[in-house]
């Protein structure tokens, strides 16, 4: 060394070459601030409270008084919609994290993360998985609130939701994160958040049952990637109820291509394939910014 | 570590344009290790494109740069392991704690976990911070976040540390603050910095400077024998008719004057013992004289034919640069 006396008492620390440990240490220091962020953020914790429990509570309650006629006789409306909100709660969520990219780079943090000597890759899956992390918790509330419109506590339904939601998070995170990465301020991002979210929950089934839809909405409905992660979370709720045959038949008919009903299998898979093809996306998205 | 003997930085030929705007138009330079070495240049100049060559943010259009032994195109994560980086702009997380962010920079590089710990309080106490870490940075000062960048950067030992523009909308008491951990570092840390600056008086704090304008190298060498390579005095009078006072100064005496921020200046060896002759011969009221030695400012007006400031103020594509490298 030709350079300086190092001082007594100094570190150096000698930071080894690239590993697969230190790439799994990345994505969960990228993860473990998502979840330090959603902690610190109350306010964010109840303002993604309030949408679902409007829907729930008041206009669930509201339409109520309508819908529960017919052959849905004796099933709650709230009961119904239920599974959607879940959706809701957990799609919103995960969008808010995805939008915290564009945050990141709005206030440098991002520039932090892109010239740290780690893949691209291990930025991207940290932020997936804790968006998908943070949104589950968020569902938690609601799976907590499940009691008060007529569902069951019961543990394997609320694991099942729990997977659900988590893989349903993690591909909308990852959705959300390929927007985002192109973004450069927070309002275009919210602005094609809102034209995204909105048609998504209106046309996956959250709010009202498959079927009898007009043909060209069962169309819609069909091809809106969100039905395939709403429907599991409702035949697991209703799996958990006793309703007549009739009142199953209309508030929880499933998906149906050419008059198959698609199994829940194929439906978690699908969207468990569109989950690991956004993150690719996402990730592809992040590199061409170098 | 066999990489100290070759020099920190080594660039060849190296280039940027965005679009029909040559930002950096081939330049060649070394950086050796242990160095202060400024880069010195008005905004748009092409400092800040420069670094972010180097710091592997920004492609080179052509030539080629190493940085610690390590090609900054080919060998990109060897260099991000090897480097620190202060921004221009902060890169904090004002929602975390400072000792918060330093955790997450030390995950990201990869600092061995038994020293994250000791490695955290060593770089903070150095910036006087290590009794603030549970606070989080968004309560913290302009001034209090440089601190910490710059802990940060040096967290995981880089062998060579950039700050661009590291002073830059602090106050003085802050400015100064800051060139004492800088200078406390290059004793403590063994390692080389690289930085940007526009404030001529903190060039001076500098090993070698180089003077960037319009994109190309003018001078590199110490602020010393830059200076001394200018070799006469400035002089700035105020008259009542600095157009006269121009005409006059090159009629009577041969020297070209002209008027930089305002003044008429000029330069002229022994400058004190020409002032009797000016005010004898000029035949114009003078109000006031000014004498001084040569400054480093006046090392970048010979070389350049511009003051920093009039640079600046002609620079109007320098936002429009800044937007660019920042991405």
């Amino acid at each position: 060394m030709t350079t300086g006396v190092t001082a007594p008492g100094v570190v150096r620390v000698h930071v080894p070459g690239r590993s697969v440990r230190h790439d799994l240490r990345a994505i969960k220091i990228v993860l473990h601030r998502e979840m330090l962020r959603f902690l610190n953020d109350r306010t964010r914790m109840v303002s993604t409270l309030v949408q679902p429990a409007l829907w729930l509570f008041v206009l669930g309650t509201g339409l109520g008084t309508l819908v529960s006629r017919g052959p849905a006789e004796g099933v709650d409306f709230r009961t119904f919609i239920y599974p959607g909100v879940i959706a809701m709660t957990v799609v919103t969520t995960a969008m808010f994290s995805a939008g915290s990219i564009v945050w990141d780079r709005e206030f440098g943090f991002l520039r932090e993360m892109l010239v740290a000597p780690v893949g691209r890759a291990s930025i991207v899956i940290g932020k997936c998985l804790g968006g998908g992390i943070v949104a589950t918790v968020q569902g938690v509330i609601i799976l907590a609130l499940a009691g008060l419109v007529h569902v069951p506590y019961s543990p394997t339904l609320i694991l099942t939701l729990l997977g659900e939601m988590f893989l349903a998070s993690v591909t909308i995170t990852a959705f959300g994160v390929s927007i985002a990465a192109r973004m450069k301020n927070m309002q275009s991002f919210f602005g094609i958040m809102q034209m995204a979210i909105m048609p998504m929950i209106f046309l996956s089934g959250a709010m009202f049952p498959l079927a009898g839809l007009p043909g060209w909405l069962a169309f819609l409905t069909k091809i809106n990637p969100l039905t395939y992660a709403v429907d599991p979370m409702r035949h697991a709720v209703f799996g958990h109820l006793s309703v007549s045959p009739a009142a199953m038949e209309a508030l929880n008919p499933g998906v149906h291509w050419f008059g198959w009903r698609v199994s829940t299998g194929v439906e978690l898979a699908l969207v468990a394939l569109m989950g690991l093809a956004l993150l690719g996306l996402a990730i592809a998205q992040f590199r061409r910014t170098d | 570590m066999t990489t100290t003997e070759a020099p920190a930085v080594a660039v060849r030929g190296l280039r940027k344009s965005y679009g029909d705007f040559e930002a950096v138009q081939g330049i060649d330079f070394e950086v050796r290790p242990g160095e202060v070495f400024g880069f010195l240049g008005p905004n748009g100049a092409g400092k800040t494109t420069t670094i972010s060559m180097l710091c592997t943010l920004t492609r080179p259009s052509g030539g080629s740069a190493s940085v610690a032994g390590h090609d900054v195109v080919k060998e990109r994560d060897e260099v991000r392991r090897n480097i620190g980086l202060v921004f221009q702009d902060p890169t904090l997380d004002g929602y975390l704690t400072a000792e918060q962010n330093l955790r997450f920079h030390a995950e990201l590089y990869g600092v061995p976990r038994e020293a994250v710990a000791e490695r955290i309080r060593q770089v903070m106490e150095m910036v006087a911070l290590w009794d603030r870490r549970d606070a989080k940075v968004n309560t913290f000062s302009g001034g209090m976040k440089r601190r910490l960048e710059i802990a940060r950067g040096l967290l995981h030992s880089p062998r060579v540390l950039f700050l661009d523009e590291p002073t830059v909308g602090l106050d003085p008491q802050t400015r100064s603050a800051i060139w004492g951990y800088i200078n406390r570092l290059r004793h403590s840390e063994d390692i080389t910095i690289f930085m940007t600056t526009h404030y001529m008086d903190e060039a001076e704090y500098c090993d070698r400077i180089a003077i960037i304008d319009h994109g190309q190298i003018v001078v590199i060498d110490s602020p010393e024998a830059l200076k001394a390579s200018v070799g006469e005095d400035r002089v700035q009078i105020h008259t009542a008719d600095d157009e006269r006072a121009i005409t006059a100064l090159k009629e009577r005496f041969g020297l070209d004057a002209a008027l930089r921020e305002g003044v008429v200046t000029f330069a002229v060896p022994a400058g004190e013992a020409f002032v009797p002759r000016l005010f004898a011969e000029l035949g114009l009221p003078i109000s006031s004289v000014s004498v001084s030695r040569p400054s480093l400012d006046d090392v970048f007006m010979n070389y350049t034919g511009s003051t920093i400031r009039d640079a600046e103020g002609e620079s109007g594509s320098s936002a429009w640069m800044r937007a660019m490298a920042r991405r």
